[in-house]
């Protein structure tokens, strides 16, 4: 459904994505790992065309994005900090969504009376807390009902309660085999959540692999654990080169 | 006046013993030169309705010339249409048309030569050379013709009204448009010019030379090519004339050029390139006149001296005064200029500082005219204003020293 | 893109800065009206208003609102929506609330008070100025980064395009003030939008003075209509062409 091919990004000096190749389909919850700085965000806001590859492309349901801006309409999005007009109120907020995107299939407004948001329309974005404002966020990403739901740290900032609410959302849209992007620092939250594991490194691809493989390639039940063998296994291998190198 | 009664009295004189002659197309006398010839002195030529194309007529006998119902007489481009000399002629009601041209003669509609006491009235004259060329005359009225020429270039087209060598004439009331000068004054004395109205001339609305003593009053000189020319004359007195629209890089409402001891009294310069430019000029009063919306109301040039500007009003006008030199003995009071900032403590109507009608930027525009298109900047306003701090380069002494603080009712 | 540039007002509309803005042409305006007995001189000081200060508040107020309304164009990109089209929705939205507030603080005085083409000559000049400096100043936000550096090219510009390009023209005229320097005249003062629209309102006050120049394309530019179509003209493309660059900027743009 969604497709990378030869992605490149230089931001000056950094260079935040290498060659990167990949394609996930529908039904994939994949969760995006990757330590801090390796260009997770950065993959996102490529596909949500928030950032220009220096090369290579992008196809959605084999559709250049950059033909036409029509895709995003299937996407449910949710940044890693929601920044809204300061002087708008949620209702506001929500009617001009609505109004923008125009859609005539039905509206999602689960999470939206589940976080109450319906209680607190007259409250401006200006004063929310950060909690608050990512359950905005995660109420606009499931709105429409997209086909793509592309959550960046969706659960960070919430309350255990909040957060519980948003898991199970996300597990009944797993269900109904849409295409889920999930990334997160809690990995226990995405052992729950996703099938597929895409971690990258440096602003390379390190794997794509099924939760499945990667438990029976490394013999570890848990994610983290499945990572950290990975992260020691491709230390050995670097040691091994710095090694020879001497 | 005493030239009006003088041939008031003529007239009536002549009337006594008066015969008058009828010419018609289709009468017994049926040619203008028959009639004339048959006329005496003192005898009435009526003149009726028709075309005449009978070459040069020439009267040197007083008698009357009147048109009934427009007759016309048409030079057919080849002749001078009407010459008149000696004493009591009298032309009145008729249409000249389409007289000579050419670089030889002045060919004129009308041309009166060594003529005295004489009236020419009411005619229309059009496609002339020449309108109304008079020469070595004295003791004449021109008034309420209407004269048109068809103006090619300045070469090949002559004046409107032309006087060389005249003494006591009037000229009112008359209407020149399209000529080269819509009236023309050379070695012309003791004569007054009223209430004409001069337009779309290809040179001058107006054009004085070496003439003394004469007044212009009350004429408009509108959109003339250089507006109108004053030059090398003596005690002329200009009052109330209009002087609108006469733009372009030389034209002027009034050009005064070497003229010295005359008076400039209670005229409306509007929309004028340059309201008056003197030059030359000495011991001239202009005072309760009208400037208004003129690029420059007047240029005063640096060999202009003792001559007195008081009295007027200023309005909407892009520069005052420009001037090319710095040291001159003009003086100017009591005037009322709109650009004025400054205030009257003691309201007594005028300012308690001088006005220096001349900006820097006036000066900065007379040495390089293409940064006119930088008027009305702020860095010009700013330079205005340093300059106005600290003067250094505009005269010192070419200044106001007691502005009125509200316009004067002219 | 009706719709977007609709909250982009409607933002714009509880913004203080913009009734703020409104409210001192207003009272300027007013008050130069008042003082005056001669409305003419009032539309001359309102001149220098008009020359000086719209094109610093369009320049200032534009950038300012830009960086504010980052977030809004972020959310906005997310959404199905071009960014050619979230830019020119946020062009139209500061643009015409500018203009609004212009039409309002100097434009309905000068109706009021001097109702003649001069008046009519300055509300065209203050619109377009309005509307070019605006454009100008999206270019300039979409080009840097921070809020500050776009807020202090924005400030460089208008010092500029105000003051220094005249200082810069009248240097060039003195020193090839013995060459033919007509068209390069004319060509220079299309290079600045302030100049342009003085020239507009001097081709209106200052004809008289104008047609005192010698040359034939003078003649030409100043004597017939061509002076008033041309710098109405160009100052068009100083609204487009900025807009039009800052379009093509933001679409490569990262965020």
């Amino acid at each position: 459904m969604i497709r990378l091919t030869n992605i490149n990004k230089q931001f000056k000096k950094l260079h935040a994505l290498k060659d990167i190749n990949i394609e996930l389909s529908k039904g994939q919850a994949v969760s995006l790992i990757g330590p801090n700085g390796s260009g997770k965000t950065t993959i996102i806001k490529c596909i949500l065309g928030l950032v220009t590859p220096n090369s290579g492309q992008i196809f959605f349901d084999d559709i250049n994005i950059n033909e036409q801006v029509a895709y995003r309409s299937r996407i449910g999005y949710m940044p890693q900090i929601g920044r809204y007009p300061d002087n708008m109120k949620i209702g506001q907020l929500f009617k001009m969504i609505k109004n923008i995107r125009d859609t005539e299939s039905k509206l999602d407004e689960e999470l939206y009376y589940k976080f109450k948001l319906d209680t607190i329309l007259d409250k401006s974005m200006r004063n929310l807390s950060g909690g608050t404002r990512q359950k905005v966020s995660a109420a606009l990403a499931f709105l429409f009902d997209a086909d793509v739901l592309i959550l960046d740290e969706p659960t960070a900032g919430l309350d255990p309660l909040s957060s519980e609410i948003l898991k199970e959302k996300i597990l009944d849209e797993k269900e109904k085999g849409k295409l889920i992007l999930i990334t997160s620092h809690i990995l226990s939250d995405l052992e729950e959540l996703t099938t597929d594991v895409l971690y990258i490194q440096e602003g390379k691809v390190i794997f794509l692999k099924s939760l499945s493989d990667l438990r029976q390639e490394t013999g570890e039940e848990k994610l983290n654990k499945a990572i950290a063998w990975h992260m020691k296994n491709s230390m050995k291998h670097d040691l091994r080169y710095i090694k020879i190198a001497k | 006046m005493r030239g009006y009664l003088l041939i008031f009295l003529m007239f009536t004189t002549f009337l006594a013993s008066a015969n008058t002659i009828v010419v018609d197309k289709h009468g017994l006398v049926n040619t203008l030169k028959q009639g004339i010839k048959m006329a005496k002195p003192g005898d009435t030529v009526l003149l009726k309705k028709g075309l005449y194309k009978e070459g040069n007529i020439i009267i040197n006998k007083s008698i009357h010339l009147v048109g009934i119902d427009e007759p016309i007489l048409d030079g057919e481009y080849e002749h001078e249409i009407l010459t008149i000399s000696g004493k009591g002629i009298f032309i009145s009601g008729i249409q000249f048309q389409n007289s000579g041209s050419s670089s030889m003669n002045d060919f004129a509609s009308i041309h009166a030569v060594d003529a005295s006491h004489f009236v020419i009235e009411n005619n229309t004259i059009i496609n002339s050379f020449f309108g109304i060329h008079i020469a070595n005359a004295h003791t004449g009225i021109i008034r309420n013709n209407t004269i048109k020429g068809n103006p090619k270039n300045e070469q090949n087209t002559g004046n409107g009204i032309h006087l060389w060598q005249c003494t006591n004439m009037v000229i009112r009331d008359n209407h020149v448009e399209g000529h080269r000068d819509g009236i023309y004054f050379e070695f012309v004395t003791h004569s007054s010019i009223k209430n004409n109205f001069s337009t779309h001339n290809i040179r001058y609305g107006l054009h004085f030379m070496f003439s003394n003593n004469d007044a212009y009053i009350g004429n408009i000189f509108r959109n003339n090519g250089a507006g109108v020319a004053v030059m090398y004359s003596q005690k002329v007195i200009m009052v109330k004339n209009h002087f609108d629209q006469n733009w372009g890089s030389n034209a002027y409402g009034i050009l005064l050029k070497d003229i010295s001891d005359g008076q400039v009294i209670g005229n409306i310069f509007h929309q004028n390139t340059v309201g008056i430019f003197l030059d030359g000029t000495n011991r001239m009063e202009v005072h309760k006149n009208t400037f208004t919306a003129n690029g420059w109301s007047m240029k005063v040039q640096a060999n202009c001296d003792e001559n007195t500007f008081h009295h007027n009003n200023f309005m909407n006008n892009t520069f005052d005064i420009a001037t090319n030199g710095t040291r001159m003995q003009n003086e100017f009071y009591n005037n009322y200029w709109d650009k004025y900032e400054g205030y009257d403590m003691d309201k007594d109507g005028i300012g308690d500082v001088a006005y220096h009608p001349v900006s820097l930027y006036s000066m900065i525009i007379e040495q390089n005219p293409n940064s006119l298109m930088l008027m009305r900047s702020f860095m010009v306003t700013l330079l205005d204003k340093a300059e106005k701090a600290i003067p250094s380069l505009i005269p010192e002494n070419f200044a106001d020293q007691s502005p009125r603080m509200k316009a004067l009712k002219l | 893109m009706l719709k977007i540039s609709k909250y982009v007002l409607y933002d714009i509309a509880r913004n203080k800065v913009a009734i703020a803005y409104t409210l001192f042409l207003l009272v300027i305006s007013l008050s130069f009206f008042q003082m005056e007995a001669n409305s003419g001189k009032a539309v001359l000081s309102l001149l220098n208003v008009v020359l000086i200060v719209v094109p610093l508040i369009s320049l200032v107020f534009s950038t300012i609102h830009w960086y504010n309304s980052y977030e809004f164009i972020e959310l906005m990109l997310t959404q199905p929506i071009s960014r050619k089209k979230v830019l020119l929705s946020e062009f139209s939205g500061i643009a015409s609330s500018l203009v609004t507030a212009f039409l309002i603080g100097v434009g309905l005085p000068v109706l009021i008070y001097n109702p003649d083409n001069i008046g009519l000559a300055l509300i065209i000049v203050g619109t377009l100025l309005t509307l070019s400096f605006t454009s100008i100043a999206f270019l300039a936000s979409v080009k840097s980064k921070d809020k500050s550096r776009g807020i202090g090219i924005a400030l460089l510009l208008w010092f500029y395009f105000a003051l220094i390009y005249d200082g810069l023209v009248l240097m060039i005229l003195f020193s090839f003030s013995d060459y033919p320097m007509e068209k390069i005249t004319l060509l220079l003062s299309s290079l600045n939008p302030i100049d342009l629209g003085r020239i507009y309102l001097m081709l209106q006050m200052d004809i008289s003075a104008l047609m005192g120049y010698t040359g034939a394309t003078y003649k030409e530019f100043f004597g017939s209509n061509v002076g008033l179509f041309y710098t109405i003209g160009i100052m068009f493309i100083w609204i487009i062409v900025p807009i039009m660059l800052a379009v093509r900027s933001f679409n490569k743009k990262d965020l």
